[in-house]
């Protein structure tokens, strides 16, 4: 597709700080090339915004590569916008037309309050993976890596799992807010290697709890989580935690 | 300023040893007694904070994104080096370690480069009992790469994310002792200042970035672990939020800087394509194993690459460095790309740019096999360049990647201040004039995870301190400068935004100055018009700089003026240090010191040292000490790659 330049509507949540009411404006901007990320799209806006005096549009990004889920937000009320398995930072802006409207709002759940504009609060995850997300191995001591084999499969399934990045656009666009994705994808790797056996039932255990403590909500089968998942990680994880979950209950 | 290197006595396999046990140690139940600051939580400073909350010690850990997950480490992509042997193919320690001291064209100290190579095993012993899935083979042990120039597969790797893994391994267990509550974790709180009392490392300055509260942290210790200054030239591979804030605020109270010319630019970047550009993609080295490069023999040429015939392309890795091939080291590939390039050779629109083809590899193993292997760079490069490198070749150029130099340390990873130690990309480590491909997370860990512990032990066990608190004046008056400083950036913005111009205006102009006249090739002449031209861009940047809103709230203006600030004044040692460092060695090519075939010459009479900058204030020449590198087991050797 060759580069050209278009010209959009952009109406933008803006929000003071965690206490204010936030409300949308909208801004114009043109000369937008189809060759830039939505990321510096906003760059571009802000730059302009800078240059009139306004405060320009608070919005998380770190690596611009996918990989670190720090960007966020919600585009058209999609989480990362119209391109499948893609995160808001590798969203290109030849993925729009010239005189499109966008409506640019943060991920929206009771777990992840607001800053400021498009800045969350995303927290409730880290305390999730505080609660046992880990295998529970000092430094040192460990043995020789190639001492437990495991299959290529299970590696990659585990790996699956593993690139979840975090980012929270799972509970995002759940309509109950859950954060079961994001939980099921820790639990279902460290559940698939042998590494993870020794605590498998006490983690299963207590993230699912900190899960419901931090106020996500619970799984309907809506799948929402996974059509917008930038990694691609697929709802079977779930399904997989809830396994662990009842058999950790049973036992317990 | 005295550099003692501290490197320990004995023949070189056995200097870890022999420290490990003439170290002092710190009773474990006297360790709950002190407190240790880590600024950073990317491989290096997490695994640190990890590994000595587990010990025992009280930490309080900081970082800038609202998560410890998301510290740059997490975008390295092709692999890590450990000298396991597994593919019985000639690997050792001894290997790893000439291999990466000779990477490094021989500006890094040996002891320190040995005991790297000897506790790589352990890192991997460690990721996998946190249940990092590496990739494996089909009987289920462990698969290895070979990866940037090395003739053995020592790398290992977790698909193309092979740093968000290891990343997401030392979070696991950071996050398992702030369970404990062992770490206190701090997120979204930036370094604006290190504390001194009585000359030693006492503590930091911190601003909450969302409420702009400044805060005052104490500790027995301080590490950084805050990664590497790419970002001084804007465009770079690095995350957004990479600086050298933490690490130039510790140099100007008494931290030698090393080696800050030493800047690596990696061949394989997504070429730069519009001046609204604000970061720069890599794409993994890996990709070097099956891609090969080339350009149109014509200058000039402009028809689309399957249309040119194979007499007509110039694979000019292949021809010029026949064993090494497509592989050469980093520095290599990329002045050989700038050298077609500025040969007129150059394709794409801006004519900034080599094919990187997989035709081959294509036909050799079909494209499930190169899929499986390169699968989501090839997405990744989709995604940005709307072309698919199964069907066209790649385009490729250097761009700024990683720093070797950094804070000057010992062998125990010490800087010039006492109770303040760097680790990871901060440090001016282990990688010489040069890194290797996957060295650079496999040091962030064996700093983390293996070497601070017994650093610290070893200085606290050796120090007296008094109990100090932050209600010690030292921490007031380091509070107040750092709220007179952020005044000062917000002065030039009171009369509204006309006529001024915006941080990433002065920060694109820094960038460009430096990647001109301090970036894949310098001279003399360049040098010295890019330190002359420097002041006007500080001048600017402080008379004219406009950064909307207040200190006092979530201001991300603010916090990149901060970072720039700080970049313009860290410049001037990097061009100081290229300037006086007139020899050509690995990433660092002096234009007027190149052998016949134009590759980087040595002078080991001259120049086999590190250079350490001391600062002498805000008027005073930078000063320029000498840690003379003495190699007792390897001879250093005209790096060859032919
Ligand atoms: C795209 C890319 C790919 C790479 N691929 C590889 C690879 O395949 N193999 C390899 O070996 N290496 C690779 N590297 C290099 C490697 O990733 C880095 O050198 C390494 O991860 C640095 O780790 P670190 O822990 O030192 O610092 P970082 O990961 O940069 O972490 C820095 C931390 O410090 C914090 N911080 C910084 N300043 C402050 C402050 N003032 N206050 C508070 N906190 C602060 C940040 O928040 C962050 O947590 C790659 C690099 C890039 C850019
Ligand atoms: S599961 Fe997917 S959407 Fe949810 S946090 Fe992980 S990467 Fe993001
Ligand atoms: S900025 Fe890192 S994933 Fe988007």
């Amino acid at each position: 597709m060759p580069t050209t330049n278009i010209t959009l509507s952009l109406e933008i949540w803006r929000q003071k700080d965690s206490k204010a009411k936030g409300d949308f404006e909208t801004y114009k901007l043109s000369n937008i090339s189809t060759d830039m990320s939505f990321l510096e799209m906003l760059d571009v806006l802000n730059e302009q915004l800078t240059r009139e005096g306004s405060d320009p549009v608070a919005f998380d990004h770190d690596c611009r590569e996918g990989i670190c889920g720090m960007c966020a937000a919600v585009i058209n009320g999609i989480a990362h916008g119209p391109e499948p398995e893609t995160t808001l930072c590798q969203l290109h802006m030849r993925h729009f037309d010239d005189g499109d409207t966008l409506v640019i709002e943060p991920f929206r759940s009771r777990a992840f309050p607001i800053h400021k504009d498009l800045v969350i609060d995303r927290s409730s995850l880290d305390r999730i993976i505080q609660a046992g997300g880990y295998t529970s191995v000092n430094t040192g001591g460990t043995p020789d890596g190639n001492s437990t084999p495991i299959p290529s499969a299970t590696a990659e399934l585990a790996m699956d799992a593993a690139s979840c990045i975090g980012c929270g656009a799972c509970v995002a666009s759940c309509p109950n807010s859950a954060a079961m994705l994001f939980t099921g994808a820790k639990i279902s790797q460290l559940s698939l290697l042998p590494q993870g056996q020794p605590e498998r039932k006490e983690r299963a255990m207590a993230m699912v709890t900190a899960m419901d403590k931090e106020g996500f909500g619970n799984c309907t089968n809506e799948r929402e989580c996974e059509a917008v998942c930038p990694q691609g990680i697929s709802i079977r994880h779930i399904a997989r935690m809830n396994r662990e979950f009842v058999k950790a209950s049973f036992f317990a | 300023m005295e550099l003692k290197s501290n490197v320990p006595e004995g023949p070189l396999a056995e200097k870890w040893d022999n420290h490990r046990f003439s170290s002092k140690l710190v009773n474990p139940a006297n360790r709950r007694k002190y407190s240790i600051i880590v600024v950073g939580t990317g491989l290096a400073g997490a695994s640190a904070s990890a590994t000595l909350a587990e010990q025992g010690y009280e930490v309080e850990t900081f970082c800038i994104q609202d998560s410890p997950r998301r510290a740059h480490s997490i975008a390295a992509q092709g692999g890590i080096n450990a000298a396991k042997n597994y593919q019985n193919d000639g690997d050792s320690i001894q290997r790893l370690f000439y291999d990466t001291i000779k990477g490094g064209d021989f500006r890094s100290r040996e002891a320190n480069v040995y005991r790297l190579a000897q506790v790589s095993n352990s890192i991997i012993d460690q990721c996998v009992a946190q249940g990092v899935p590496f990739a494996r083979e089909y009987g289920g042990t462990l698969a290895n790469r070979s990866f940037g120039g090395a003739q053995v597969s020592r790398t290992f790797y977790a698909r193309g994310q092979t740093g968000q893994q290891l990343l997401l391994g030392a979070y696991s267990a950071l996050a398992r002792q702030i369970k404990t509550g062992k770490v206190t974790m701090h997120t979204r709180k930036e370094m604006m200042e290190l504390v001194l009392v009585d000359g030693k490392a006492r503590g930091i300055v911190t601003r909450d970035i969302i409420t702009g509260k400044l805060e005052t942290y104490s500790a027995d210790a301080v590490i950084l672990a805050t990664g590497g200054y790419g970002n001084a030239y804007f465009l770079s591979t690095n995350a957004m939020a990479s600086n050298v804030t933490a690490a130039w605020r510790a140099h100007k109270k008494g931290a030698g800087f090393a080696n800050p010319c030493f800047i690596q630019i990696h061949p394989t970047c997504i070429p730069v394509h519009g001046s609204f550009q604000s970061k720069l993609t890599l794409m993994s080295e890996s990709l070097r194993n099956d891609g090969r490069v080339w350009v149109p023999k014509k200058p000039g040429d402009t028809r689309r690459p399957g249309s040119i015939p194979e007499n007509e392309r110039d694979y000019y890795l292949e021809s010029k460095y026949p064993s090494f091939g497509n592989l050469v080291p980093r520095d290599v590939a990329s002045r050989n790309a700038k050298e077609q390039c500025d040969d007129g050779k150059g394709v794409g629109t801006t004519n900034l740019a080599v094919y990187l083809d997989f035709a081959e590899a294509i036909s050799r193993d079909g494209e499930a096999t190169i899929l499986k292997k390169y699968g989501n760079l090839f997405q990744m490069y989709e995604k940005i360049t709307d072309s698919n490198p199964l069907h066209e070749p790649m385009m490729i150029y250097p761009a700024v990647h990683y720093t070797m130099g950094g804070l000057w340390v010992d062998y125990n990873l010490m800087t010039t201040i006492p109770g303040l130690f760097a680790i990871g990309e901060c440090n001016f480590s282990d990688h010489g004039a040069n890194r290797l491909g996957a060295s650079a997370l496999m040091q962030g860990l064996a700093d983390g995870y293996f070497i601070i512990g017994t650093s610290i032990a070893g200085y606290l066990g050796s120090t007296e301190q008094d109990i100090v608190d932050n209600g010690h004046k030292q921490f007031s008056d380091a509070k107040k400068s750092v709220q007179d400083r952020i005044a000062k950036l917000l002065r030039s913005s009171e009369g509204g935004p006309a006529g001024k111009l915006t941080v990433d205006e002065i920060h694109k102009e820094l960038g460009l100055l430096l990647w001109d006249h301090c970036g894949m090739a310098r001279n003399k002449e360049g040098l010295e018009k890019a330190l002359a031209e420097l002041p006007a861009i500080q001048k600017k940047f402080w008379d004219n700089v406009y950064i909307p809103g207040t200190g006092e709230e979530l201001n991300q203006s603010l916090e990149r003026a901060g970072r720039l600030a700080d970049f313009l004044e860290f410049a001037e040692i990097m061009i100081l240090d290229a300037l006086d460092r007139a020899e050509s060695c690995g990433c660092h090519l002096r234009e007027e010191s190149q052998t016949e075939e134009h590759e980087a010459k040595r002078d080991d009479a001259g120049y086999s040292h590190v250079a350490v900058w001391e600062y002498q204030g805000e008027d005073g020449v930078p000063k320029l000490h000498k840690e003379q590198l003495l190699f007792e087991t390897v001879t250093p050797s005209q790096r060859s790659y032919k």
